[in-house]
Formats: structure tokens, C-alpha cells, sequence
């Protein structure tokens, strides 16, 4: 552990001007809050672009009326075209999972809490966390920009197999420089996810103040911690993936592409390349990616819900640590179960089955551990609770569709149904969601000083909790048909019948959707007319709750923290700050 | 109350997903395979293991904020007795053994597709797959496929393979169509290779689908056990078509098939 004293003495100070305290900060907060509300930004963005598809799919010839403004061609008179649909599809799962799911939980609030968690002024590089974000952000435009091209959003999936990928315009519309720039954008997207990796890396090692031992840190801490390391190495494979394949495209190599490809009866120029070498380097980065997307999740509900039910987890900081420990180290040996029907080897999908059951085994734990932490709770209903609670219940729909899609066999019936999709937004997409609304709720008082209202709160969780399973859990069962997901239209025999389903599926997507405008209202009013937060408002522990609301621009207005508890010391009302001397009440 | 009202709502979400497993509210259709029932039987040995946990896991969540939702109690706090070890006992052992169930029972069900080899006298049909189209070819009299010259490969003149009929014998009593027969009760070997894109050759009744991946031929063999007509889908993104990219398989009884295949001989 550092000396503090002399790191905060040789600390920036608080900056002057509008553009260096709110647009070029290197203030933690700040870039936390602007990850934050760029995660927002693509929520709704990606939310609209999936509106847009339910519609298209329940009422194929629905005129979708901003969509024929922003694409004459794409959507002619508003209904899209099936390119177009998939040039939606692909946005919105890259919009998605990378600028909301990978961002939001792990840069957005663990840029504003992890420096305060530790007891540290600032990350421990402050010009190069402000790099991070500003490299995501042009990587952000550059993803936005590619539908005001003529050529629109590229149409091969955030997934992006090559070769339809790779070999250019002649795969069809949109996988002109749409393609290339979502490579670039991918690219650009890991530079900065591996910058900001290394520095929530050395900020935890390094930073932590005068008593901060690792058992003692917060566990959203050690959440995010443990996923700076699987970033690392995941996003270290993804970057060269994105180059590789841009090189594909614009530098006539043939990383991903066979030769003997014919298109338009003509034979591509290409010759010695793999489409199954895309997919092992795409899949190495996609699964850990999923546990990118989930640990800070687990990290957050860990992190605030002792403070609803008033005492500490089962296992104390201990097995939730380890759990999210092993799940970050097994995420990186079961990617080949994307690729049961891919062609490899059969045999290969026996060996990736084995440990993608296996990595159940801790997340079942970390479930476990959730769940009974709640027993013998004197539990307190304010939103972020629900929220937890509602984490809980979409974990496990969500992780029980695993042990069906871990089998080769069982796979090869349900692989690229309704069934994936279901699982996956329950898994990596809403449990996610779901506890980053908990953060949010949690540490909106902290981050800009004033409470969220707590009724739009709620009706916000019990709509949204409701309609999540009317839609996801509906894709897992219309999926036992073997109903095609990418499909734009349900124009196969089997599936024409699906078509009601589909119908209920869209309009509760539509309502799901429609609710999210409550957590916008509650987000801006509360921001502008909320009630002021007291500097504690939750009866919390960890440091955060220690400054005030907002916390000053060194954090903790020049106090040396010093930390003698773990951070789950509660006992029904009762609580022991991190930094008190009082006598611990939980034994953490 | 907020703690009861959430078990009600959990009680209910539970039972209404459970009802619609049971009932068979979205089924798989009827397997026409030989390998078919094991990997049925998988699916509902994991509906069914897995179902009890899913209702056991949200059961559990919805009794615990039923008991410990009342934030006015006064009641002492209370730890989970024994702490975490019989939880992890609990997932180390429960999980573990349903592991080990589907890992056994289910690598059976993934050999008996992909681990025995073909039958030798399996009926052997090339198939290649293309934006946005899947095209079948059969060895002909000769029981020998002619080799394929991409370069040649033409929409307009209908050479969907790239045959090249002049010069390689093999080729010139291949027969080429647009939908695929099959006799019942005989293996059949397929021979998956694409043309330009990943596709994806999908069968639902069959229990069959595989991906074609440019560059690499693929073996699929299966034995259809009754007679109909079934939808081929392409499962594998390739392109704006495809959602629309499909043919049909026929299963005929041999007079049928080979009847099928003369006329299809006879219009080359």
C-alpha cells in the first residue's frame, strides 16, 4: 500500500473552465458520469433500434416512421427491408453489449466509485482514464455514423462471421464501410477497454488507503477488479481480431477468407484463410465477454444488497469473491460452445462441454449465496433492493437455459433458435440491466446529490420485471420450436403459425420499453428537483458514504482515510462505517 | 408487503412458465430420425433436471422475501445456519451430479450422430449451400461425383456446382436439383460445402443442423424413419436472404425415390 500523503500531494488540482472539468476531465467522477451517460445514451438508441425490429417482425408491412426519415433506402415509407432489419439487429446487439453492457457497469460506475472505495483522490492514471473514455467515444460516433452512409449499418451480426464479414461490398448492402467502420469503431472500443483495465489494475493494487486490505474491499470493488483482468486478456484478442479483419477488407489479405469463394458468379481474390479461425479468436474474446458483462453485476448486487437486508453475505466477502474469481478464470475455456454446429471437431465439443457445465458450479454458488443471504433479513424495500431481488429471479431463468445449451447434443437442436436469444438477454443482457438499475438507484444520491423518487421507482421495477419475462421467457419457449432467430420475416412454413407469439412478444416489448421513459423521467427530474441526499442516505459503510453528496474533487476533502472494517458490518439498524474505531458488529 | 408481493408475483411467473413446459404450449415437432429420440431424450432429461432447479431456485427466493420482506420487524437478525459451506456442499454436489448425468448421457446422444462413421453403403448427396440457395447433387450411375471448378460456377447457365460436363467424366451423370429426396430407413451421407458465405443446413424434424463453412467440406449422415416432406431452413446469418433461404426434403419410399431420381436424370 502507498503512501497516500505523498501521492495526493503530488495530485492534480481541481481543474478551472468549463472543458477541462466537464468535457476533457481527468477527474474519475466525471469520466464515470460521462460512461455513465453515454451507457444511457445507447440504451435508448438500442432500445429504439429494438422496437423497431419487434415491430417489423409482428407486422411486417408496419410503416415505422422515424425509420423511413433516417433511412430512405434502408426503410422505404418506414418498413424496413430485410437487410435493413439486420443492419438493425446488428447495431443493436453492438450498441448493446458493447457501449451499454461493457461499458455502463464496470467504466461508468466503477470509474466514479472504485478510486472512492479504496480510499484513493483519483485512478491512478488520471490522463489516461480520460483517454479511455474519449477513445470510446469516437468509437461510439464512428459505430452511430455508419447510418448516415449510403451504404448503412453493416448486416453480419455483432458477431461479424467471415467471410460475410471479410470479403466486402459483394456480401451484400451495408458490408461496404459500414463494415469497415465497425471494425474500426470494435478496435478503437478495445484500445480503450484495455486502457481502462490497467488502470482499475494498478488503481486497486496501488491506491488503497491505510488499512484497505483486500478482505476489506468492497466487493463491487473486487468485482471490477477481477474483470480489469479478464478484459485484459479478452479485449487483448478481440483488437487484433478487428485488424485482421479490417485488413481482410481493405488490405486484399486473407486472414478469414478460403479461396474458391464465388459471389455473384465471379471467384474472390482470396486464398488461404480461415472463417473458422474468425470464430475461435471472436468466441476466445465473446464468451469472457459475457462474464465481462455479469461480474460487475455480481459485483454490484453484492455490493448493495447488505445494505437493504441489514447484515452481511452468506460466506462473508470470502465465497462471493472466489466465485466471481473461479467464474473469471473458467470464462476463458468454454468458448467453443458457441460452435458445437460450427464444423470443428466433434470431439472438440465434448471438451468444451465439460467445462462450460462446470463453470456452473460457481455461479450456482454466487446465486446460492444471494439467495439465503436473504434469510433471517430484516429487509428494506427501497428500489435498489428490487432490483437486486429481481437480479436474483432473471439469474436463474437465465442461467438454467445454460445447462441445455453447455450439451452438443441438446445444442444442435435449439443452436440459433428463439431460445439463444431468450437466454442471452436473460443472462448478459437483463440480470445485468437489472442490477446496473440497482447501482444506478443506489448511487445516484451520491453521484449528483440528490435522491431518485422512490414511487416511479418501483412502478418502474414491477413493470419492467413483469414484461421481461413476457418477452424473454417466451423467445426460451417459442424456441422449443426451433424458430429461427435473424430471420427478418417469419416467412418458413413452421413458423408462420408462431406468428401470435410473436405478436405478444412485440407488444410486450413495446410496453417494456415504453416503461423505461418512467426511469428517464425519475432520472432528469430527480437530477434537477430530487430532495438534496443526505451524505448517507442508505445507512451504508463503504467510503463513498463517508464524503459528501456530491463528494469534492479530492474525494474526501483532504481527510487520510483510514479503514479498520470490512464493508458489510451490519446488524439490523445498527452499522459500522469502514473507517470507524467502534467495535465490529458482524465479525467482516 | 413489498416482500410478499414480489413472492406472489415470482409464485406465479414460475408456475405459468412450468404450466407452459408441461403442457407443451411450444413443443418440438415430432423426430423423424433414427438418432433422433436420444438427443429428445436429453432435451427432456435437462427440461427436466434443470426444470427442478429453476422452480426449487425461485421458490426459495420468493419464500425467503416472503418470511424476511417485513422491514418493520424488530426480530433479531439471523445468519444462514451453518453458514455458507452447506451451499456450496449443495452446488458442488447437486450440480455436479447433474453434470456428470447429462455430461454421460449426453455425450451418447452427441456420438451416436457425430462419432460413428457412415454406413459404407449410406446414399451419398453432395450439397452445397449459396446466397440465397441450397443446391443437391447426386453421383448419378456411376456412383462418382465429378470434381467442382468454382470458376465455372454460373446462375445464368444453371452450372450451380461448377461442373464441368465437357471434360470430366465423373460429372456428366451427376444430377443437379433444387430440393432433396431421401429413401426412408436408409443412411444417408451428406456432403455440406458452401460457396461463398456461412450457411446453415437445418432439419428440424430430422434433429439435425450443421453449419457449411466456406473452404471445408462436411459430413452429416442420418437415417430417416418416415416418409413426408420437411423444410431445410439456413440457420447461419449469410446475408439479406436469409430469412428467406430455404428448400425441402423429401423422404420417400424406395420405388418413389427412385422413380424421383430418374425423372430428375431424365431433366438434366
Amino acid at each position: 500500500m502507498h503512501d497516500m500523503t505523498a501521492h495526493a500531494a503530488a495530485h492534480h488540482a481541481p481543474p478551472q473552465g468549463f472543458i477541462r472539468k466537464y468535457v476533457f476531465s481527468v477527474d474519475h467522477k466525471v469520466i464515470g458520469i460521462q460512461y455513465t451517460t453515454l451507457g444511457l445514451v445507447s440504451a435508448f438508441i438500442g432500445m429504439a433500434l429494438s422496437w423497431a425490429m419487434r415491430i417489423h417482425l409482428a407486422w411486417p408491412a408496419a410503416s415505422i416512421p422515424f425509420l423511413g426519415t433516417l433511412s430512405p433506402n434502408g426503410a422505404p415509407g418506414g418498413v424496413p427491408t430485410p437487410e435493413y432489419y439486420l443492419s438493425l439487429m446488428t447495431m443493436h446487439g453492438t450498441i448493446m453489449a458493447f457501449f451499454l453492457l461493457t461499458a455502463a457497469p464496470m467504466a461508468g460506475y466503477g470509474n466514479f466509485m472504485l478510486p472512492i472505495h479504496v480510499g484513493a483522490a483519483d485512478m491512478a492514471f488520471p490522463r489516461l482514464n480520460m483517454a479511455s473514455f474519449w477513445v470510446t467515444f469516437v468509437g461510439f460516433v464512428l459505430a452511430c455514423a455508419t447510418f448516415f452512409i449510403p451504404d448503412g449499418p453493416p448486416l453480419s451480426g455483432w458477431t461479424a462471421y467471415a467471410p460475410l464479414s471479410a470479403v466486402g461490398p459483394v456480401a451484400g448492402p451495408g458490408q461496404g464501410w459500414g463494415q469497415n467502420l465497425w471494425g474500426l469503431s470494435i478496435a478503437l472500443f478495445c484500445v480503450a477497454s484495455l486502457l481502462g483495465a490497467l488502470n482499475f489494475i494498478v488503481t486497486t493494487i496501488d491506491l488503497r488507503t491505510k488499512g484497505m486490505t483486500l478482505s476489506r474491499l468492497p466487493l463491487a470493488t473486487w468485482a471490477w477488479f477481477i474483470n480489469a483482468w479478464v478484459s485484459l486478456l479478452a479485449f487483448a484478442v478481440l483488437l487484433p481480431t478487428c485488424l485482421l479483419l479490417v485488413l481482410d477488407r481493405l488490405g486484399g489479405t486473407s486472414f478469414f477468407i478460403p479461396g474458391g469463394l464465388v459471389v455473384n458468379d465471379k471467384v474472390l481474390p482470396h486464398s488461404g484463410g480461415s472463417p473458422l479461425l474468425f470464430q475461435h479468436l471472436f468466441w476466445f474474446f465473446g464468451h469472457p465477454e459475457v462474464y465481462i458483462i455479469i461480474l460487475p453485476a455480481f459485483g454490484i448486487v453484492a455490493h448493495v444488497m447488505p445494505t437493504f437486508t441489514r447484515k452481511p453475505l452468506v460466506g462473508g466477502w470470502k465465497v462471493i469473491t472466489y466465485a466471481m474469481a473461479a467464474i473469471g478464470g473458467l470464462s476463458f475455456v468454454v468458448w467453443g460452445h458457441h460452435m458445437f454446429v460450427s464444423g470443428m471437431s466433434p470431439y472438440m465439443a465434448m471438451v468444451f462441454s465439460v467445462p462450460t457445465l462446470i463453470i456452473t458450479i460457481p455461479s450456482v454458488i454466487a446465486v446460492l449465496v444471494f439467495a439465503f443471504s436473504l434469510y433471517g433479513a430484516n429487509m428494506r424495500f427501497s428500489t435498489p433492493m428490487l432490483f437486486c431481488l429481481g437480479f436474483i429471479s432473471l439469474f436463474i431463468s437465465g442461467g438454467i437455459g445454460g445447462f441445455f445449451l453447455a450439451q452438443p447434443a441438446v445444442d444442435s437442436y435449439l443452436h440459433a433458435t428463439s431460445f439463444v436469444v431468450g437466454h442471452f438477454h436473460f443472462t448478459m443482457g437483463l440480470s445485468a440491466v437489472f442490477a446496473a438499475f440497482a447501482g444506478f438507484y443506489y448511487w445516484f444520491p451520491k453521484m449528483w446529490g440528490r435522491m431518485m423518487n422512490e414511487t416511479l421507482g418501483k412502478i418502474h421495477f414491477w413493470l419492467s420485471f413483469v414484461l421481461v419475462y413476457c418477452v424473454f421467457m417466451t423467445l426460451h419457449l417459442m424456441g422449443l420450436t426451433g424458430s429461427v432467430r435473424r430471420y427478418s420475416q417469419f416467412v418458413a412454413d413452421f413458423m408462420v403459425p408462431l406468428t401470435p407469439t410473436n405478436k405478444f412478444i412485440t407488444i410486450a416489448a413495446l410496453l417494456l420499453g415504453a416503461t423505461q421513459f418512467i426511469f428517464l423521467f425519475n432520472v432528469i427530474w430527480s437530477r434537477f428537483k430530487g430532495p438534496k441526499a443526505a451524505d448517507n442516505p442508505w445507512h451504508a459503510t463503504t467510503l463513498e458514504w463517508d464524503t459528501t453528496s456530491p463528494p469534492p474533487f479530492d474525494n474526501f476533502g483532504g481527510r487520510q482515510m483510514t479503514v479498520y472494517h470490512g464493508p458489510m458490518e451490519y446488524d439490523g439498524d445498527a452499522f459500522v462505517m469502514q473507517t470507524s474505531t467502534e467495535k465490529s458488529i458482524a465479525g467482516t | 408487503m413489498p416482500g410478499k408481493v414480489f413472492a406472489v408475483v415470482v409464485v406465479i411467473v414460475t408456475l405459468a412458465i412450468a404450466y407452459c413446459v408441461i403442457a407443451h404450449v411450444w413443443w418440438m415437432p415430432v423426430d423423424i430420425s433414427v438418432h433422433g429420440p436420444n438427443i429428445d431424450r436429453q432435451i427432456e432429461e435437462t427440461l427436466f433436471g434443470a426444470g427442478i432447479l429453476f422452480i426449487a431456485g425461485q421458490l426459495v427466493l420468493a419464500a425467503f422475501s416472503f418470511l424476511y420482506g417485513d422491514s418493520k420487524g424488530t426480530r433479531k437478525m439471523k445468519s444462514f445456519p451453518g453458514g455458507a459451506k452447506p451451499l456450496i456442499i449443495f452446488a458442488c454436489v447437486v450440480v455436479g451430479i447433474e453434470i456428470l448425468v447429462l455430461s454421460f448421457v449426453g455425450s451418447k446422444a452427441w456420438g451416436s450422430v457425430y462419432f460413428t462413421p457412415p454406413d459404407p453403403s449410406s446414399v451419398r448427396i453432395d450439397v452445397q449451400a449459396g446466397q440465397f440457395a441450397f443446391y443437391f447433387r447426386y453421383p448419378g450411375p456411376d456412383g462418382k461425383f465429378g470434381p467442382l471448378h468454382p470458376e465455372l460456377i454460373s446462375e445464368g447457365t444453371q452450372n450451380f456446382f461448377g461442373l464441368d460436363t465437357d471434360h470430366d467424366p465423373d460429372s456428366k451423370d451427376d444430377i443437379v436439383t433444387a430440393q432433396l429426396a431421401i429413401p426412408v430407413n436408409k443412411p444417408v451421407l451428406l456432403t455440406l460445402h458452401s460457396k461463398d458465405m456461412g450457411h446453415s443446413f437445418d432439419v428440424r424434424e430430422l434433429r439435425v443442423q450443421q453449419d457449411f463453412v466456406p473452404g471445408i467440406v462436411i459430413p452429416i449422415h442420418f437415417t430417416a424413419t418416415q416418409t413426408g416432406r420437411f423444410e431445410i431452413v439456413c440457420t447461419q446469418l449469410c446475408g439479406l436472404g436469409h430469412y428467406n433461404m430455404k428448400a425441402y426434403i423429401q423422404v420417400l419410399s424406395q420405388p418413389d425415390y427412385d422413380n424421383w431420381l430418374k425423372q430428375q436424370a431424365a431433366m438434366q
